[in-house]
């Protein structure tokens, strides 16, 4: 099966010709199956940012190929138009970019600017506005008037509503509160469920990305420097914190236990793992 | 994309010409810019051109970002060549197309019409090019002080352009990113006529003045904060003080605009 996203060598350079010339990413390879929930994780600066706005085709590639289900996204114009609408790149803090005067009328620009049927793009503004729990009654409102929270929902509904095959979030959940978190969260899950849509999700939670994704790809000055399972990559903890990310608070402690010379195995990222490997040292018995 | 104006762009580096005083630097520029008002003749043009072409060495600033900042007014110039070239009262001719007639002192004329646009634009841009905005305010506070006397708000004025030009590049990246993400929803910039293009600019203004307001509003608490009451009683972190270079090059101008006007009197 081809894979919905692939990345081939891909580099990007910043400002070629100035002082200010720098590689944003370097050498990037790696594919993406249909369906799949990828973490994407690195520190600032570590060229998330650029990675995600080459696959929609925001930025051209300095070299390199995006293929969106095998086709180069930079085929022709057409392509790369279309693009756009099959990958949905929800930014970072994507309640700054509402403009319209209703809520309806915002989540509505995206598949207005596809050209869609009147009563095609009805149906979609209401399925996003219900995906991310946005209320019927707010769609009429405001969406100044509306609280960060929502305002947040209500930007990721305007990308949803395109119904794209890849659905590309950037820290989605910064600023929220834990409740809002959790919610926008289930949100991106049923979303994925309902469409069989991929997701690539850019995060700092690690607790999140690592309970969430299918795959984690950790990147560290523009590159890619692990491409794996998140059991995989919280075995190599250690290596995580050196390049300056945080780990899942059960894993330091069993990092930790480690160290103080207790065999255990120190890839748990979530608390039911964590249960079930003290278990499992402890010989079966249920004390903990 | 947005990145690339090179408009009041600074280019930090530690050249004499970084170093010196910002408001020699400012003096310096009206005194070149007057010469080369004042200039006449072949003779006087290259000492003016001299002078620049110094001080541009002595800033390693690299030719190619000077001229780069003077492609928007390449229709100027062209257009004031033109007009120059046609204009000009002269006998000998070079081609006439219908009524319009090129003569060899309008071509004169037009050549150093754009010399002298070309030398203003690039003094200016190598000004703003090797002095940081706050750095340039400063200077420009200090020079107008005296205007305190007659109640002019001179801390306030350069409070405001120091503000707002530390806030350029702010918004230019905040455009780009609201453009990559209406983009990202298909918004279409490039195709359409004038009306349809203006329209589609809409999603990009409204969130930026949103963003404009709300960070004026941010900023104000945050001095509000800290106590900022205007400039009476304010001291400086960096105090500016003049060095020997400062005098020196100072006199270095003054003698290039005497230079220059001797020149213009004998008629040379």
């Amino acid at each position: 099966m081809t894979p919905v996203l692939e990345v081939i060598d891909l580099s990007h350079i910043y400002s070629v010709g100035t002082p200010f010339q720098h590689a944003a990413i370097e050498h990037m390879t790696f594919s993406v199956q249909r369906g799949e929930l990828i973490g994407i994780i690195g520190h600032t600066g570590s060229g998330k940012s650029t990675l995600m706005q080459h696959l929609n085709g925001l930025l051209k590639p300095t070299s390199g190929k995006v293929l969106l289900n095998g086709v180069d996204i930079w085929k022709d114009k057409a392509t790369t138009r279309s693009a756009r609408f099959k990958v949905g790149l929800v930014f970072q803090y994507p309640e700054y970019q509402l403009f319209e005067e209703t809520v309806y009328k915002d989540i509505a620009f995206g598949p207005t600017n596809m050209g869609l049927s009147k009563q095609e793009i009805d149906r979609r503004v209401r399925q996003a506005a219900q995906f991310v729990g946005v209320p019927e009654a707010h769609l009429e409102k405001s969406p100044f008037d509306l609280s960060g929270g929502q305002k947040r929902r209500v930007a990721i509904a305007g990308v949803i509503a395109m119904e794209p095959e890849v659905l590309i979030l950037d820290e989605p959940t910064a600023g929220l509160d834990p409740e809002g978190r959790a919610g926008i969260l289930k949100n991106i899950e049923a979303y994925r469920k309902a469409k069989n849509a991929t997701i690539l999700m850019v995060s700092h939670a690690m607790e999140d990305v690592a309970r969430m994704a299918d795959r984690l790809l950790v990147l560290d000055h523009s590159r890619i420097r692990m491409d794996a399972e998140p059991s995989e990559v919280f075995r190599h903890a250690w290596e995580l914190e050196q390049i300056g990310l945080s780990i899942p608070q059960v894993t330091r402690v069993f990092l930790r236990l480690r160290e103080m010379g207790i065999s255990i195995d120190s890839s748990v990222y979530t608390v039911e793992q964590a249960v079930r490997e003290l278990q499992r040292v402890k010989g079966g018995k249920h004390q903990c | 994309m947005l990145k690339d104006i090179t408009l009041g762009q600074y280019f930090p580096g530690n050249t004499p010409v970084h170093r010196m005083d910002p408001r020699t630097k400012l003096i310096l520029l009206v005194v070149y810019i007057v010469a080369l008002f004042v200039a006449k003749g072949v003779i006087a043009y290259a000492l003016v051109a001299a002078f620049l072409i110094t001080a541009v060495a002595l800033s390693k600033i690299k030719p190619k970002a000077l001229f780069k900042g003077l492609k928007p007014i390449l229709i100027i110039v062209i257009l004031t060549a033109v007009l120059n070239l046609f204009y000009a009262q002269g006998e000998r001719v070079i081609f006439r197309i219908w009524k319009l007639t090129a003569t060899w002192e309008g071509l004169e004329t037009a050549v150093y019409m754009i010399l002298r646009i070309v030398m203003l634009i690039s003094g200016t841009f190598l000004l703003t090019y090797t002095t940081s905005p706050i750095a340039l305010t400063d200077g420009l506070e200090s020079l107008l002080s005296p205007l305190k006397k007659i109640k002019v708000p001179v801390h306030e004025i350069a409070m405001m352009m120091c503000i707002a030009l530390r806030f350029i590049p702010t918004l230019i990246e905040e455009t780009d990113k609201i453009m990559s993400a209406q983009k990202a929803r298909g918004a279409d910039f490039e195709s359409g006529n004038i009306f349809q293009r203006a329209k589609a600019l809409i999603p990009i203004l409204v969130p930026l003045f949103i963003s404009a307001f709300r960070r004026a509003d941010e900023l104000a608490t945050a001095m509000e904060c800290r106590c900022y009451q205007g400039g009476d009683g304010r001291t400086k972190m960096k105090v500016l003080s003049y060095a020997r270079r400062d005098l020196v090059t100072l006199a270095l101008g003054l003698l290039l605009l005497a230079a220059v006007i001797t020149l213009k009197a004998l008629g040379l």
